[in-house]
Protein backbone atom coordinates (compact mmCIF):
# COMPACT_ATOMS: atom_id res chain seq x y z
CA UNK A 1 0.00 0.00 0.00
CA UNK A 2 1.20 3.63 -0.82
CA UNK A 3 1.29 6.28 1.18
CA UNK A 4 -1.59 7.92 -0.88
CA UNK A 5 -4.21 4.70 0.16
CA UNK A 6 -3.44 4.88 3.56
CA UNK A 7 -4.08 8.86 3.64
CA UNK A 8 -7.33 8.09 2.11
CA UNK A 9 -8.14 5.58 4.40
CA UNK A 10 -7.39 7.43 7.22
CA UNK A 11 -9.57 10.10 5.69
CA UNK A 12 -12.42 8.17 5.25
CA UNK A 13 -12.43 6.68 8.73
CA UNK A 14 -12.08 10.03 10.45
CA UNK A 15 -14.48 11.24 8.43
CA UNK A 16 -17.04 8.34 9.40
CA UNK A 17 -16.09 8.65 13.17
CA UNK A 18 -17.36 12.58 13.04
CA UNK A 19 -20.16 11.47 11.25
CA UNK A 20 -21.33 9.26 14.02
CA UNK A 21 -20.06 11.74 16.77
CA UNK A 22 -23.01 14.56 15.00
CA UNK A 23 -25.58 12.48 13.95
CA UNK A 24 -25.56 10.80 17.98
CA UNK A 25 -25.51 14.12 19.46
CA UNK A 26 -28.55 15.51 17.37
CA UNK A 27 -30.46 12.52 17.57
CA UNK A 28 -30.19 11.58 21.21
CA UNK A 29 -32.71 14.69 22.36
CA UNK A 30 -35.14 13.29 20.16
CA UNK A 31 -35.34 9.92 21.44
CA UNK A 32 -37.79 10.03 23.97
CA UNK A 33 -39.96 11.45 21.69
CA UNK A 34 -39.26 8.16 20.14
CA UNK A 35 -40.05 5.89 22.49
CA UNK A 36 -41.82 7.25 25.17
CA UNK A 37 -45.15 7.42 23.44
CA UNK A 38 -45.27 3.73 22.77
CA UNK A 39 -43.91 3.17 26.58
CA UNK A 40 -47.20 2.89 29.13
CA UNK A 41 -45.32 3.20 31.64
CA UNK A 42 -43.20 6.27 30.23
CA UNK A 43 -41.21 8.62 32.64
CA UNK A 44 -38.23 11.11 31.34
CA UNK A 45 -35.78 8.17 30.53
CA UNK A 46 -35.26 7.27 27.18
CA UNK A 47 -35.93 3.09 27.47
CA UNK A 48 -37.19 0.84 24.59
CA UNK A 49 -40.58 -0.09 25.85
CA UNK A 50 -40.82 -3.91 26.41
CA UNK A 51 -44.17 -4.24 25.37
CA UNK A 52 -44.83 -1.43 22.58
CA UNK A 53 -48.38 -0.19 22.86
CA UNK A 54 -50.97 1.98 21.23
CA UNK A 55 -52.73 3.07 24.79
CA UNK A 56 -51.28 6.16 24.90
CA UNK A 57 -52.23 7.32 21.76
CA UNK A 58 -55.69 5.87 22.54
CA UNK A 59 -55.91 7.88 26.02
CA UNK A 60 -55.26 10.99 23.97
CA UNK A 61 -57.41 10.11 21.40
CA UNK A 62 -60.18 10.95 24.01
CA UNK A 63 -59.12 14.16 24.93
CA UNK A 64 -61.42 16.22 23.16
CA UNK A 65 -59.57 19.87 23.46
CA UNK A 66 -56.61 18.23 22.87
CA UNK A 67 -57.67 16.50 19.71
CA UNK A 68 -59.68 19.69 18.29
CA UNK A 69 -56.84 21.49 18.72
CA UNK A 70 -54.71 19.27 16.72
CA UNK A 71 -57.28 18.47 13.73
CA UNK A 72 -59.53 21.46 13.62
CA UNK A 73 -57.84 24.57 14.97
CA UNK A 74 -54.15 23.83 13.34
CA UNK A 75 -55.68 23.22 10.16
CA UNK A 76 -57.22 26.22 9.98
CA UNK A 77 -54.78 28.13 11.15
CA UNK A 78 -51.41 26.61 8.99
CA UNK A 79 -54.22 26.01 5.73
CA UNK A 80 -55.10 30.03 6.16
CA UNK A 81 -51.51 31.27 6.34
CA UNK A 82 -50.88 28.76 3.73
CA UNK A 83 -53.09 29.77 1.31
CA UNK A 84 -52.74 33.78 1.86
CA UNK A 85 -49.12 33.67 1.91
CA UNK A 86 -48.76 31.62 -1.10
CA UNK A 87 -51.13 33.19 -3.05
CA UNK A 88 -50.29 36.89 -2.04
CA UNK A 89 -46.75 36.14 -2.50
CA UNK A 90 -47.42 34.77 -6.04
CA UNK A 91 -48.87 37.49 -7.32
CA UNK A 92 -46.41 40.05 -5.48
CA UNK A 93 -43.31 38.44 -6.76
CA UNK A 94 -44.92 37.66 -10.27
CA UNK A 95 -45.54 41.56 -10.24
CA UNK A 96 -41.81 42.55 -9.01
CA UNK A 97 -40.16 40.17 -11.98
CA UNK A 98 -42.95 41.06 -14.83
CA UNK A 99 -43.57 45.11 -14.78
CA UNK A 100 -41.36 47.63 -13.92
CA UNK A 101 -43.46 49.21 -10.73
CA UNK A 102 -41.94 52.64 -9.62
CA UNK A 103 -40.43 52.62 -6.40
CA UNK A 104 -39.96 48.79 -6.50
CA UNK A 105 -36.32 49.10 -5.43
CA UNK A 106 -37.22 51.21 -2.25
CA UNK A 107 -39.97 48.64 -1.91
CA UNK A 108 -37.45 45.21 -1.80
CA UNK A 109 -35.86 47.13 0.48
CA UNK A 110 -38.31 48.36 2.41
CA UNK A 111 -39.25 44.41 2.89
CA UNK A 112 -35.89 43.00 3.47
CA UNK A 113 -35.21 45.46 6.57
CA UNK A 114 -38.35 46.11 8.60
CA UNK A 115 -39.58 41.85 8.10
CA UNK A 116 -36.04 41.78 10.40
CA UNK A 117 -36.91 44.72 12.37
CA UNK A 118 -40.64 44.07 13.23
CA UNK A 119 -40.51 40.37 14.15
CA UNK A 120 -41.06 38.44 17.51
CA UNK A 121 -42.01 39.74 20.86
CA UNK A 122 -40.84 43.04 20.56
CA UNK A 123 -43.39 43.24 17.10
CA UNK A 124 -45.93 41.48 18.46
CA UNK A 125 -46.47 44.37 21.50
CA UNK A 126 -48.02 47.20 18.75
CA UNK A 127 -49.58 44.27 16.72
CA UNK A 128 -51.26 43.13 20.18
CA UNK A 129 -52.62 46.42 20.22
CA UNK A 130 -53.35 46.34 16.35
CA UNK A 131 -55.54 43.52 16.22
CA UNK A 132 -57.49 44.44 19.43
CA UNK A 133 -58.42 47.54 17.72
CA UNK A 134 -59.32 45.57 14.81
CA UNK A 135 -61.95 43.15 16.92
CA UNK A 136 -59.92 40.39 15.52
CA UNK A 137 -58.61 39.18 19.56
CA UNK A 138 -59.37 35.60 20.21
CA UNK A 139 -60.11 35.17 16.26
CA UNK A 140 -58.48 32.64 13.83
CA UNK A 141 -58.93 35.51 11.38
CA UNK A 142 -56.24 37.44 13.90
CA UNK A 143 -53.77 34.77 14.35
CA UNK A 144 -53.73 34.32 9.85
CA UNK A 145 -53.21 37.83 9.30
CA UNK A 146 -50.49 38.21 12.02
CA UNK A 147 -48.80 35.26 11.04
CA UNK A 148 -49.18 35.85 7.31
CA UNK A 149 -47.81 39.38 7.59
CA UNK A 150 -44.64 37.88 9.08
CA UNK A 151 -43.67 35.51 6.73
CA UNK A 152 -44.60 37.72 3.45
CA UNK A 153 -41.39 39.06 2.86
CA UNK A 154 -39.60 35.81 3.23
CA UNK A 155 -42.31 34.31 0.87
CA UNK A 156 -41.75 36.93 -1.49
CA UNK A 157 -38.02 36.28 -1.80
CA UNK A 158 -38.80 32.75 -2.56
CA UNK A 159 -40.67 33.03 -5.10
CA UNK A 160 -39.01 35.32 -7.13
CA UNK A 161 -36.17 33.04 -7.35
CA UNK A 162 -38.83 30.68 -9.02
CA UNK A 163 -39.78 33.82 -11.26
CA UNK A 164 -37.11 34.73 -12.38
CA UNK A 165 -35.57 31.35 -13.43
CA UNK A 166 -38.99 30.54 -15.77
CA UNK A 167 -38.59 31.71 -19.21
CA UNK A 168 -40.75 34.87 -20.69
CA UNK A 169 -41.24 33.78 -24.04
CA UNK A 170 -44.90 32.06 -23.64
CA UNK A 171 -46.23 34.79 -21.64
CA UNK A 172 -44.94 37.29 -24.77
CA UNK A 173 -45.91 34.99 -27.14
CA UNK A 174 -49.86 34.58 -25.05
CA UNK A 175 -49.98 38.50 -25.01
CA UNK A 176 -49.24 38.66 -28.75
CA UNK A 177 -51.81 36.02 -29.74
CA UNK A 178 -54.39 39.14 -27.01
CA UNK A 179 -54.55 37.30 -23.90
CA UNK A 180 -55.46 39.60 -21.31
CA UNK A 181 -52.72 39.72 -18.31
CA UNK A 182 -54.76 38.20 -15.73
CA UNK A 183 -54.97 34.86 -18.04
CA UNK A 184 -51.34 35.12 -19.12
CA UNK A 185 -50.49 35.06 -15.21
CA UNK A 186 -53.14 32.46 -14.47
CA UNK A 187 -53.02 30.09 -17.58
CA UNK A 188 -49.40 30.50 -18.87
CA UNK A 189 -47.10 32.18 -15.92
CA UNK A 190 -49.18 29.78 -12.82
CA UNK A 191 -48.72 26.20 -14.47
CA UNK A 192 -44.98 27.10 -14.68
CA UNK A 193 -44.24 28.29 -10.93
CA UNK A 194 -46.26 25.63 -9.52
CA UNK A 195 -43.19 23.67 -7.92
CA UNK A 196 -42.38 27.20 -5.97
CA UNK A 197 -45.96 27.86 -5.18
CA UNK A 198 -46.00 24.07 -3.46
CA UNK A 199 -42.15 24.99 -1.77
CA UNK A 200 -43.38 28.19 -0.35
CA UNK A 201 -47.29 26.50 0.58
CA UNK A 202 -45.66 23.81 2.74
CA UNK A 203 -43.01 26.44 3.84
CA UNK A 204 -45.91 29.12 5.24
CA UNK A 205 -47.69 25.67 6.91
CA UNK A 206 -44.98 24.19 8.76
CA UNK A 207 -44.21 27.82 9.71
CA UNK A 208 -47.66 28.80 10.89
CA UNK A 209 -48.29 24.49 12.02
CA UNK A 210 -45.25 25.01 15.00
CA UNK A 211 -45.72 28.41 16.00
CA UNK A 212 -46.64 29.15 19.75
CA UNK A 213 -45.72 33.05 20.26
CA UNK A 214 -48.41 34.84 18.03
CA UNK A 215 -51.26 32.07 19.14
CA UNK A 216 -50.18 32.49 22.92
CA UNK A 217 -50.67 36.51 22.61
CA UNK A 218 -53.75 36.64 20.22
CA UNK A 219 -55.83 33.79 21.34
CA UNK A 220 -57.80 33.78 24.47
CA UNK A 221 -60.56 30.50 24.47
CA UNK A 222 -59.24 27.05 25.09
CA UNK A 223 -61.66 26.28 22.05
CA UNK A 224 -59.40 27.77 19.12
CA UNK A 225 -56.11 26.98 20.65
CA UNK A 226 -54.13 25.04 18.17
CA UNK A 227 -51.93 21.96 19.48
CA UNK A 228 -48.68 23.64 20.66
CA UNK A 229 -51.08 25.42 23.25
CA UNK A 230 -52.88 22.61 23.87
CA UNK A 231 -50.04 20.17 24.85
CA UNK A 232 -50.16 21.91 27.97
CA UNK A 233 -53.70 20.91 28.64
CA UNK A 234 -51.44 17.18 29.49
CA UNK A 235 -50.13 19.14 32.40
CA UNK A 236 -51.76 18.97 36.10
CA UNK A 237 -53.00 21.95 37.93
CA UNK A 238 -49.66 21.87 39.71
CA UNK A 239 -48.13 21.20 37.07
CA UNK A 240 -46.23 18.10 36.66
CA UNK A 241 -46.97 16.57 33.10
CA UNK A 242 -48.61 13.40 32.34
CA UNK A 243 -45.67 12.01 30.51
CA UNK A 244 -47.27 9.27 28.40
CA UNK A 245 -49.85 11.47 27.36
CA UNK A 246 -47.94 14.38 26.53
CA UNK A 247 -45.51 11.94 23.99
CA UNK A 248 -47.91 10.36 22.39
CA UNK A 249 -49.41 13.60 22.00
CA UNK A 250 -46.62 15.44 21.05
CA UNK A 251 -45.47 12.68 18.85
CA UNK A 252 -48.79 12.90 16.62
CA UNK A 253 -48.52 17.03 16.28
CA UNK A 254 -44.58 16.00 14.63
CA UNK A 255 -45.87 13.67 11.69
CA UNK A 256 -47.46 16.04 9.69
CA UNK A 257 -43.92 17.85 9.61
CA UNK A 258 -41.98 14.90 8.83
CA UNK A 259 -44.10 13.93 6.26
CA UNK A 260 -44.18 17.51 4.63
CA UNK A 261 -40.23 17.37 5.08
CA UNK A 262 -39.91 13.49 3.18
CA UNK A 263 -42.21 15.23 0.25
CA UNK A 264 -40.21 17.96 -0.15
CA UNK A 265 -37.04 16.33 -0.02
CA UNK A 266 -38.16 14.01 -2.25
CA UNK A 267 -39.32 16.69 -4.93
CA UNK A 268 -37.03 19.39 -4.87
CA UNK A 269 -34.25 18.10 -2.54
CA UNK A 270 -34.47 20.31 0.48
CA UNK A 271 -32.46 23.21 0.08
CA UNK A 272 -32.18 27.12 0.03
CA UNK A 273 -35.17 28.52 -1.77
CA UNK A 274 -33.80 31.86 -2.53
CA UNK A 275 -33.85 34.55 0.38
CA UNK A 276 -30.24 34.16 1.37
CA UNK A 277 -27.78 35.94 -0.56
CA UNK A 278 -24.69 36.65 -0.53
CA UNK B 1 -30.72 43.45 -9.68
CA UNK B 2 -30.62 43.14 -13.31
CA UNK B 3 -32.81 45.20 -15.30
CA UNK B 4 -34.83 43.05 -17.62
CA UNK B 5 -37.85 44.65 -19.80
CA UNK B 6 -41.07 44.17 -18.67
CA UNK B 7 -43.82 42.23 -19.75
CA UNK B 8 -46.43 44.20 -18.29
CA UNK B 9 -47.50 48.02 -18.07
CA UNK B 10 -46.76 49.32 -14.19
CA UNK B 11 -50.58 49.47 -14.25
CA UNK B 12 -51.30 45.53 -13.45
CA UNK B 13 -47.51 45.70 -11.30
CA UNK B 14 -49.32 47.75 -8.77
CA UNK B 15 -52.85 45.32 -9.06
CA UNK B 16 -50.39 42.56 -8.43
CA UNK B 17 -48.42 44.10 -5.40
CA UNK B 18 -51.19 45.76 -4.02
CA UNK B 19 -52.30 43.09 -1.16
CA UNK B 20 -48.62 42.50 -0.43
CA UNK B 21 -47.86 46.37 0.41
CA UNK B 22 -51.15 46.40 2.43
CA UNK B 23 -49.79 43.23 4.66
CA UNK B 24 -46.43 45.19 4.69
CA UNK B 25 -48.32 48.42 5.71
CA UNK B 26 -50.74 47.42 8.49
CA UNK B 27 -48.43 44.27 9.78
CA UNK B 28 -44.98 45.68 9.65
CA UNK B 29 -44.64 49.58 9.31
CA UNK B 30 -47.90 50.74 10.92
CA UNK B 31 -46.51 48.41 14.36
CA UNK B 32 -42.93 49.81 13.70
CA UNK B 33 -44.47 53.48 14.02
CA UNK B 34 -47.12 52.78 16.90
CA UNK B 35 -45.06 50.96 19.27
CA UNK B 36 -42.55 54.40 19.41
CA UNK B 37 -45.76 56.57 20.17
CA UNK B 38 -46.94 53.42 22.90
CA UNK B 39 -43.21 53.76 24.67
CA UNK B 40 -44.06 57.32 25.40
CA UNK B 41 -47.42 56.68 27.25
CA UNK B 42 -48.12 54.37 30.50
CA UNK B 43 -50.62 52.18 28.72
CA UNK B 44 -51.87 49.32 29.84
CA UNK B 45 -54.49 46.49 29.26
CA UNK B 46 -56.56 46.42 32.62
CA UNK B 47 -57.07 49.18 34.73
CA UNK B 48 -57.64 52.86 34.48
CA UNK B 49 -54.72 53.30 32.29
CA UNK B 50 -56.57 50.96 29.46
CA UNK B 51 -58.89 53.26 27.87
CA UNK B 52 -57.24 56.64 28.64
CA UNK B 53 -53.32 56.12 28.53
CA UNK B 54 -51.03 59.38 29.46
CA UNK B 55 -47.93 61.20 27.84
CA UNK B 56 -45.43 60.01 30.19
CA UNK B 57 -42.47 61.35 28.65
CA UNK B 58 -39.39 59.56 28.36
CA UNK B 59 -40.24 57.75 31.85
CA UNK B 60 -40.18 54.13 30.52
CA UNK B 61 -37.06 54.64 29.38
CA UNK B 62 -35.62 56.26 32.34
CA UNK B 63 -37.23 53.24 34.02
CA UNK B 64 -34.99 50.25 31.81
CA UNK B 65 -31.85 52.42 31.98
CA UNK B 66 -32.17 53.43 35.80
CA UNK B 67 -28.37 52.44 36.80
CA UNK B 68 -29.17 51.96 40.46
CA UNK B 69 -31.54 48.54 39.78
CA UNK B 70 -30.76 47.99 35.79
CA UNK B 71 -28.07 45.10 36.24
CA UNK B 72 -30.08 43.20 39.09
CA UNK B 73 -31.60 39.99 37.60
CA UNK B 74 -34.83 40.27 36.15
CA UNK B 75 -34.36 44.06 35.16
CA UNK B 76 -33.05 45.25 31.59
CA UNK B 77 -29.75 45.68 31.59
CA UNK B 78 -29.32 41.96 33.11
CA UNK B 79 -31.49 40.36 30.25
CA UNK B 80 -29.17 42.26 27.88
CA UNK B 81 -26.40 40.73 29.35
CA UNK B 82 -27.63 37.49 29.35
CA UNK B 83 -28.93 37.77 25.41
CA UNK B 84 -25.79 38.68 24.66
CA UNK B 85 -24.15 35.48 26.35
CA UNK B 86 -26.69 33.21 24.77
CA UNK B 87 -26.08 35.38 21.47
CA UNK B 88 -21.98 34.58 21.16
CA UNK B 89 -22.66 30.94 22.89
CA UNK B 90 -25.34 29.57 20.53
CA UNK B 91 -25.31 31.57 17.52
CA UNK B 92 -21.92 33.23 17.33
CA UNK B 93 -19.91 30.09 18.61
CA UNK B 94 -22.33 26.98 18.66
CA UNK B 95 -24.26 27.35 15.41
CA UNK B 96 -22.01 28.73 13.21
CA UNK B 97 -18.83 26.83 14.70
CA UNK B 98 -20.88 23.54 14.04
CA UNK B 99 -22.79 24.65 10.77
CA UNK B 100 -19.02 25.06 9.17
CA UNK B 101 -17.54 22.14 10.58
CA UNK B 102 -20.35 19.80 9.17
CA UNK B 103 -20.01 21.91 6.02
CA UNK B 104 -16.67 21.39 5.90
CA UNK B 105 -16.29 17.82 6.60
CA UNK B 106 -18.51 17.16 3.78
CA UNK B 107 -17.31 19.09 1.33
CA UNK B 108 -17.51 17.66 -2.15
CA UNK B 109 -18.79 14.23 -0.92
CA UNK B 110 -22.18 12.59 -1.32
CA UNK B 111 -23.21 9.40 0.41
CA UNK B 112 -25.05 7.76 3.43
CA UNK B 113 -22.94 9.64 5.74
CA UNK B 114 -23.56 12.84 4.78
CA UNK B 115 -27.47 12.09 4.32
CA UNK B 116 -27.94 10.90 7.40
CA UNK B 117 -25.56 13.72 9.13
CA UNK B 118 -27.87 16.42 7.43
CA UNK B 119 -31.68 14.33 8.01
CA UNK B 120 -30.66 14.94 11.48
CA UNK B 121 -29.79 18.23 11.43
CA UNK B 122 -32.23 19.49 9.43
CA UNK B 123 -34.89 17.74 11.99
CA UNK B 124 -33.62 19.51 15.08
CA UNK B 125 -34.21 22.62 12.95
CA UNK B 126 -37.41 22.35 11.69
CA UNK B 127 -39.70 19.99 14.76
CA UNK B 128 -42.71 22.47 15.82
CA UNK B 129 -40.78 24.26 18.96
CA UNK B 130 -43.10 22.92 21.85
CA UNK B 131 -41.99 19.25 20.83
CA UNK B 132 -38.12 20.13 20.82
CA UNK B 133 -38.51 22.09 24.15
CA UNK B 134 -40.59 18.65 26.09
CA UNK B 135 -38.04 16.21 24.91
CA UNK B 136 -34.70 18.61 26.05
CA UNK B 137 -36.46 18.77 29.48
CA UNK B 138 -36.61 14.79 29.13
CA UNK B 139 -33.10 14.83 28.06
CA UNK B 140 -31.84 17.16 30.43
CA UNK B 141 -33.62 15.89 33.53
CA UNK B 142 -31.42 15.71 37.05
CA UNK B 143 -32.85 11.70 37.18
CA UNK B 144 -33.91 10.46 34.16
CA UNK B 145 -31.94 12.36 31.26
CA UNK B 146 -30.37 11.11 28.44
CA UNK B 147 -27.83 13.55 28.91
CA UNK B 148 -26.83 12.88 32.31
CA UNK B 149 -26.75 9.07 31.85
CA UNK B 150 -23.92 9.48 29.21
CA UNK B 151 -21.98 12.01 31.47
CA UNK B 152 -21.88 9.07 34.67
CA UNK B 153 -20.59 6.95 32.19
CA UNK B 154 -17.61 8.67 31.07
CA UNK B 155 -17.48 10.21 35.10
CA UNK B 156 -18.59 13.81 34.37
CA UNK B 157 -20.59 13.57 37.20
CA UNK B 158 -24.68 14.92 37.15
CA UNK B 159 -25.31 18.08 37.23
CA UNK B 160 -28.77 19.30 37.40
CA UNK B 161 -28.97 21.12 34.19
CA UNK B 162 -31.94 23.38 34.40
CA UNK B 163 -31.21 24.72 37.98
CA UNK B 164 -27.66 24.94 38.18
CA UNK B 165 -27.00 25.75 34.77
CA UNK B 166 -29.72 27.09 33.09
CA UNK B 167 -27.60 29.51 30.81
CA UNK B 168 -25.65 26.66 29.41
CA UNK B 169 -29.18 24.96 29.22
CA UNK B 170 -29.96 27.24 26.83
CA UNK B 171 -27.11 27.64 25.19
CA UNK B 172 -27.10 24.20 23.79
CA UNK B 173 -30.14 23.74 23.67
CA UNK B 174 -30.50 26.56 20.29
CA UNK B 175 -26.82 25.26 19.34
CA UNK B 176 -28.84 22.13 18.70
CA UNK B 177 -31.63 23.69 17.60
CA UNK B 178 -30.35 25.85 14.82
CA UNK B 179 -27.26 24.28 13.54
CA UNK B 180 -29.14 23.53 10.46
CA UNK B 181 -29.06 27.08 8.75
CA UNK B 182 -25.36 27.52 8.86
CA UNK B 183 -24.88 24.29 7.62
CA UNK B 184 -27.25 24.25 4.46
CA UNK B 185 -25.77 27.88 3.57
CA UNK B 186 -21.80 27.10 4.26
CA UNK B 187 -22.63 23.89 2.46
CA UNK B 188 -24.03 25.76 -0.80
CA UNK B 189 -21.66 28.05 -0.40
CA UNK B 190 -18.44 25.59 -0.63
CA UNK B 191 -20.24 24.32 -3.54
CA UNK B 192 -19.13 27.88 -5.15
CA UNK B 193 -15.68 27.59 -4.76
CA UNK B 194 -13.94 26.18 -8.12
CA UNK B 195 -12.31 22.62 -7.48
CA UNK B 196 -9.07 23.37 -9.37
CA UNK B 197 -8.09 25.81 -6.79
CA UNK B 198 -8.72 23.09 -3.57
CA UNK B 199 -6.88 20.55 -6.28
CA UNK B 200 -3.77 22.77 -7.15
CA UNK B 201 -3.31 22.93 -3.41
CA UNK B 202 -3.25 19.50 -2.68
CA UNK B 203 -0.97 18.65 -5.37
CA UNK B 204 1.68 21.13 -3.60
CA UNK B 205 0.44 19.23 0.00
CA UNK B 206 -1.52 21.88 1.89
CA UNK B 207 -2.70 20.36 5.21
CA UNK B 208 -6.48 20.65 5.73
CA UNK B 209 -6.30 24.10 8.00
CA UNK B 210 -3.74 25.64 5.43
CA UNK B 211 -6.64 24.92 2.69
CA UNK B 212 -9.40 26.48 5.22
CA UNK B 213 -7.19 29.42 6.25
CA UNK B 214 -5.80 30.21 2.53
CA UNK B 215 -8.68 29.22 0.26
CA UNK B 216 -11.83 28.41 2.37
CA UNK B 217 -12.56 31.85 4.47
CA UNK B 218 -11.03 34.10 2.08
CA UNK B 219 -13.54 33.07 -0.62
CA UNK B 220 -16.63 32.64 2.09
CA UNK B 221 -15.62 35.95 4.06
CA UNK B 222 -18.81 37.37 2.22
CA UNK B 223 -21.06 34.38 3.41
CA UNK B 224 -19.83 34.05 6.91
CA UNK B 225 -20.97 37.35 7.74
CA UNK B 226 -23.99 36.96 6.21
CA UNK B 227 -24.45 33.88 8.25
CA UNK B 228 -22.85 35.56 11.94
CA UNK B 229 -25.16 38.78 11.65
CA UNK B 230 -28.21 36.64 10.38
CA UNK B 231 -28.12 34.00 13.14
CA UNK B 232 -27.92 36.86 15.48
CA UNK B 233 -30.38 38.57 14.71
CA UNK B 234 -32.71 35.68 14.79
CA UNK B 235 -31.65 34.64 18.25
CA UNK B 236 -31.45 37.80 19.77
CA UNK B 237 -34.99 37.88 18.80
CA UNK B 238 -35.90 33.98 19.27
CA UNK B 239 -38.66 33.34 22.10
CA UNK B 240 -37.92 29.49 22.10
CA UNK B 241 -35.90 29.24 25.74
CA UNK B 242 -38.92 30.38 27.16
CA UNK B 243 -41.02 27.35 26.60
CA UNK B 244 -37.71 25.31 28.55
CA UNK B 245 -36.93 27.83 30.99
CA UNK B 246 -40.02 30.48 31.44
CA UNK B 247 -36.80 32.77 31.96
CA UNK B 248 -35.81 30.87 35.39
CA UNK B 249 -34.69 29.60 37.68
CA UNK B 250 -34.99 33.22 39.36
CA UNK B 251 -34.87 34.78 35.91
CA UNK B 252 -31.29 33.68 35.10
CA UNK B 253 -32.35 33.04 31.84
CA UNK B 254 -34.52 36.02 31.28
CA UNK B 255 -33.15 37.30 27.19
CA UNK B 256 -34.63 40.19 26.58
CA UNK B 257 -37.39 38.64 24.31
CA UNK B 258 -38.74 36.66 27.75
CA UNK B 259 -38.54 40.51 29.35
CA UNK B 260 -40.42 41.74 27.19
CA UNK B 261 -42.79 39.05 27.23
CA UNK B 262 -43.13 38.76 30.79
CA UNK B 263 -43.51 43.15 30.96
CA UNK B 264 -45.92 43.24 28.56
CA UNK B 265 -48.08 40.02 28.15
CA UNK B 266 -47.81 38.91 32.04
CA UNK B 267 -48.86 40.13 35.07
CA UNK B 268 -49.97 43.78 34.90
CA UNK B 269 -49.91 44.00 30.97
CA UNK B 270 -47.58 46.79 31.06
CA UNK B 271 -47.55 47.91 27.09
CA UNK B 272 -46.04 51.04 27.66
CA UNK B 273 -43.21 49.69 29.35
CA UNK B 274 -42.80 46.51 27.16
CA UNK B 275 -42.96 49.06 24.06
CA UNK B 276 -39.38 50.96 25.37
CA UNK B 277 -38.23 47.49 25.56
CA UNK B 278 -39.43 46.60 22.46
CA UNK B 279 -37.90 50.06 20.81
CA UNK B 280 -34.80 49.14 21.90
CA UNK B 281 -35.09 45.83 20.63
CA UNK B 282 -35.95 47.14 17.01
CA UNK B 283 -33.40 49.88 17.19
CA UNK B 284 -30.67 46.76 17.61
CA UNK B 285 -32.52 44.67 15.00
CA UNK B 286 -32.41 47.53 12.73
CA UNK B 287 -28.74 48.19 13.09
CA UNK B 288 -27.89 44.55 12.18
CA UNK B 289 -30.27 44.67 9.34
CA UNK B 290 -28.53 47.68 7.84
CA UNK B 291 -25.33 46.37 8.76
CA UNK B 292 -26.42 43.43 6.55
CA UNK B 293 -27.50 45.29 4.12
CA UNK B 294 -24.33 47.42 3.16
CA UNK B 295 -22.38 44.30 3.41
CA UNK B 296 -24.67 42.78 0.51
CA UNK B 297 -24.23 45.92 -1.26
CA UNK B 298 -21.14 46.03 -0.90
CA UNK B 299 -19.94 42.80 -2.18
CA UNK B 300 -22.16 43.29 -5.42
CA UNK B 301 -20.56 46.51 -5.96
CA UNK B 302 -17.26 44.60 -5.89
Amino acid sequence: MNSFVIRSWLARGLLFAFSVVIAASFVTPLLWLITAPFNTQANLAVTIPTNPSLANFEAVYHNKFAMRALFQNNLIIGGGVMVLVAGVATMASYGLSRTHVPGRDVLVYVLILFSSVVSGTAAMVPIFLLVFRLGLIDTYAGVILVMTGGLLPSAIFIMRDFIDSIPRSYEEAALVCGASSLRVFRDVALPMVRPGVVVVAIWAFVNAWGAFLIPSVLLRSPDRMPASIASYSFYTEAGTPNLTLLSAYAFLYTIPVLVLYLIVNWRFGFRFFGGIKS
Amino acid sequence: MERKHAIFPARVGIIFLTPAILFVIVFLLYPFVRVFLLSFTNQTLLGTTAPNPEFVGLDNYRHLFNPDRWMRLGEFGSALKITTQFVVGSALIGQAGMGMLIAWAFYRKRGVLREVVFTLVILAWIIPETVVAFTWVAFLDWEFGTLNSVLETVGLGRPDWLFERPLQSIILFNSWRGTAFSMLLFSGALETIPPSYVETAEVVGATAWQKFRDIFFPLLRGHILTDLILITLWTFNVFTPFLLTGGGPAKRTEVVSIYTYRTAFMGRHEFGKGSSIAVVMMLINLGLALIYLASIRRRRAT
